[in-house]
């Protein structure tokens, strides 16, 4: 039997009262209808902080690497702790679209279409930085092992930074189709909703045909499950070999074992902050507080508050560590450089905004408050941002030698590089908005008579039910 | 493929469609398809459909991946070019586990999600028969094949006793063809032939 008895005492998952129908309309009418002034307003803000950014990497591109403020002892800046920081980013989406689909989270259906696309975006955004800090960048395919006339000489198999190529390209690979085939029953639904041409003919090329058989639905899925199962191991692969990058080498402060869990709670709690941020705004400019609902919000801020504390545990250890290993360098990496010197103000930017802030959410009333969540997403990220620059730059400043101790200080096409790719990720996140179903329609249909406020009201006659009953009655309703 | 006669009920509500299946199938007739707005879960089985064997798919691509990764880069690194790196083993295994891992992934992701659309037979500009512009909306449409056996007064009478909303009768191409979803196509089947043929 489809209807599955959920308890009452469960926040309902789509508010108000709907059928199958009001679902379609509330999700895909935004898509009909014409975008509202702000949209516009945002859009072109997008398109011209993506301008920009274009004009940047095209100045660097043309003069080189060197119009950036990068020097022989700071060899990585802004660029690779955008890079992290994107990916970092990027990881909430697929978490959870395959992690929560996997522990059986009703919750994460309001929530993983937009967290998807955002970890799309996020991961595009991301892999500019690696691309263009190559300087040559039209030689960027080297790093790819296809046979060649040098020899053929190979990519060294052994570096962590090819990992990493693999592990960022297989990642979006994975998302996209994941994403992708997600969206396909609900292009279909557009597709057949629509009363321009224009719509149908480039929805129609979208939707692939569907037609909603049930067999092909059966194999949707089954897709869908296993596509979960890999990405769940994918997604914590990914952010440990960002990790390894740094983790493998043998600088203080870098060259420590704690990394890779360290980087993957911090990317899903700065994942969750952006999923916060994003959702937030959408919810209310699409109206769609009913199926975004304040208990999806509180899911994710008891997931922001969690992995803000594992990364609190691991900055505390990693400052331990440096105390009890007895090593000199690491000591002083942490304790003269880190937390004090000329760049210890970013360390304690980043322990305000990762370790402190957060544990506001330990409070049933802040988790649930709109405005302080908005807050709240936008100072996890600004702290996730200073935790990868403190990582790459306090530990490269000062150096083995004395002499070739630095200061950094981003130059202009650095920092327009980084607005650049906000550009790149609103211009696609404003398109996302505006052109898709922002919510998956089939998924929350699929939730609406278990977890919907209107259907959980007629629950009300089981809760006195004797639960062997009720078994029984399921087992033979036909 | 051919165009067949159909006999086409819609649904409003997947709890009278559940009953409404079971007993077109023990009254003999024939499903051709029930379109669902959403997976339904149970309804595969209710309708006789085997389970999909996609896993099975998704696994032997995970592991030709897997040794595809393994021997390239063994090949690599022990017999095509052995390269010195830091005094390092030429077959450091360890150091291959991170690349094995992904490419697993990617060939059983990639592969599952092509088979998915080989299967279904679902690709950019395949257009394919929609019985009820709602279906992909809140309606559950069940196509039932009029064979030779069984007249299209008949099921639509046994229909319109088990719950459908809305019945009528068409006449569908099964297979898909290539086409855009703003304009009706005819079918190749369907064209008169050329007067000079």
């Amino acid at each position: 039997m489809h209807l599955k008895y959920e308890s009452t005492l469960r926040e309902p998952l789509v508010d108000g009262v709907k059928d199958y129908h009001k679902v379609t309309e509330d999700i895909i009418g935004p898509i009909e209808a014409k975008p509202g002034k702000l949209w516009y307003v945002g859009f072109f803000i997008s398109l011209s902080l993506l301008a920009f950014g274009v004009f940047s990497v095209t100045w660097e591109v043309y003069y080189g690497t060197g119009v950036w403020n990068l020097n022989k002892t700071i060899g990585w800046g802004w660029d690779i702790t955008n890079f992290v920081w994107w990916v970092g980013i990027g990881h909430a989406g697929t978490l959870i679209s395959a992690i929560l689909l996997l522990f059986r989270q009703g919750w994460r259906t309001g929530v993983n279409r937009a967290a998807e696309a955002m970890t799309i975006f996020a991961v595009m955004c991301a892999g500019q930085f690696p691309i263009f800090h190559m300087g040559r960048v039209w030689m960027a395919f080297f790093v790819l092992p296809y046979p060649n006339t040098r020899g053929p000489l190979w990519v060294n198999f052994n570096s962590p930074l090819l990992w990493d190529v693999f592990a960022i390209s297989t990642y979006f690979t994975v998302s996209l189709l994941f994403w992708y085939s997600g969206l396909i029953p609900d292009f279909a639904t557009v597709r057949d909703r629509a009363k321009t041409k224009l719509r149908k003919l480039l929805y129609g090329i979208a939707s692939f045909g569907w037609t909603g058989s049930t067999k092909h639905w059966q194999r949707h899925e089954a897709l869908s499950l296993v596509l979960a199962g890999l990405s769940t191991p994918l997604v914590l692969s990914v952010h440990t070999i960002v990790s390894f990058d740094f983790a493998t080498s043998v600088i203080p402060g870098w060259h420590t074992t704690i990394f890779p869990p360290y980087f993957v709670a911090g990317a899903i709690f700065s994942g969750f902050a952006m999923v916060q941020t994003l959702l937030i705004i959408t919810r209310k400019i699409l109206h769609l507080e009913d199926y975004i609902t304040i208990g999806h919000m509180e899911a994710m801020n008891k997931v922001i508050v969690l992995t803000g504390s594992i990364v609190g545990c691991a900055y505390l250890t990693e400052l331990f560590m440096a105390w009890y290993g007895g090593v000199q360098y690491e000591f002083d990496t942490f304790y003269k450089y880190r937390a004090a010197g000329p760049l210890g103000w970013s360390y304690w930017i980043m322990m305000t905004c990762n370790v402190i802030t957060p544990q506001v959410f330990w409070f049933r009333k802040m988790r649930r408050n709109v405005m302080v969540t908005f807050i709240m997403s936008i100072i996890v990220n600004i702290g996730m941002w200073f935790e990868r620059f403190v990582i790459i730059c306090t530990s490269l400043y000062r150096d083995y030698l004395p002499s070739s101790w630095s200061y950094y200080r981003p130059s202009w096409p650095e920092v327009g590089f980084y607005m650049g790719t906000f550009g790149l990720f609103f211009t696609c996140y404003f398109l996302f908005a505006k052109y898709f179903p922002v919510i998956a329609v089939a998924e929350i249909k699929h939730v609406l008579k278990t977890s919907g406020e209107s259907f959980k009201d007629k629950m009300q006659k089981y809760e006195t039910e004797d639960a062997d009953k009720f078994a029984h009655d399921v087992a033979h309703a036909h | 493929m051919a165009a067949k006669n159909f006999v086409v009920g819609v649904f409003d509500d997947e709890a009278v469609l559940f009953p409404a299946v079971k007993k077109v199938r023990a009254a003999g007739y024939k499903i051709h398809d029930v379109y669902t707005p959403f997976p339904v879960h149970g309804l595969d089985h209710a309708m006789g459909l085997r389970e999909t064997s996609l896993h099975t798919a998704g696994f032997i691509y995970g592991i030709t991946g897997t040794t595809t990764a393994l021997s390239f880069m063994s090949w690599v690194f022990t017999s095509d070019w052995p390269m010195n790196i830091g005094g390092k083993p030429h077959f450091p295994l360890p150091a291959f586990i991170p690349i094995t891992f992904e490419l697993t992934v990617l060939f059983s992701a990639v592969g599952m999600v092509l088979t998915f659309c080989y299967l279904c037979q679902i690709a950019p500009f395949v257009k394919k028969h929609i019985f009820h512009p709602r279906q992909t909306d809140d309606k559950f449409v069940m196509a039932i094949e009029v064979t030779a056996k069984s007249s299209a007064e008949d099921v639509k009478n046994f229909l319109a006793s088990v719950g459908a909303q809305e019945i009528n009768e068409q006449r569908a191409e099964t297979g898909w063809w290539l086409g855009r979803f703003d304009r009706e196509d005819r079918l190749f089947s369907e064209q008169p032939a050329p007067l000079n043929a």
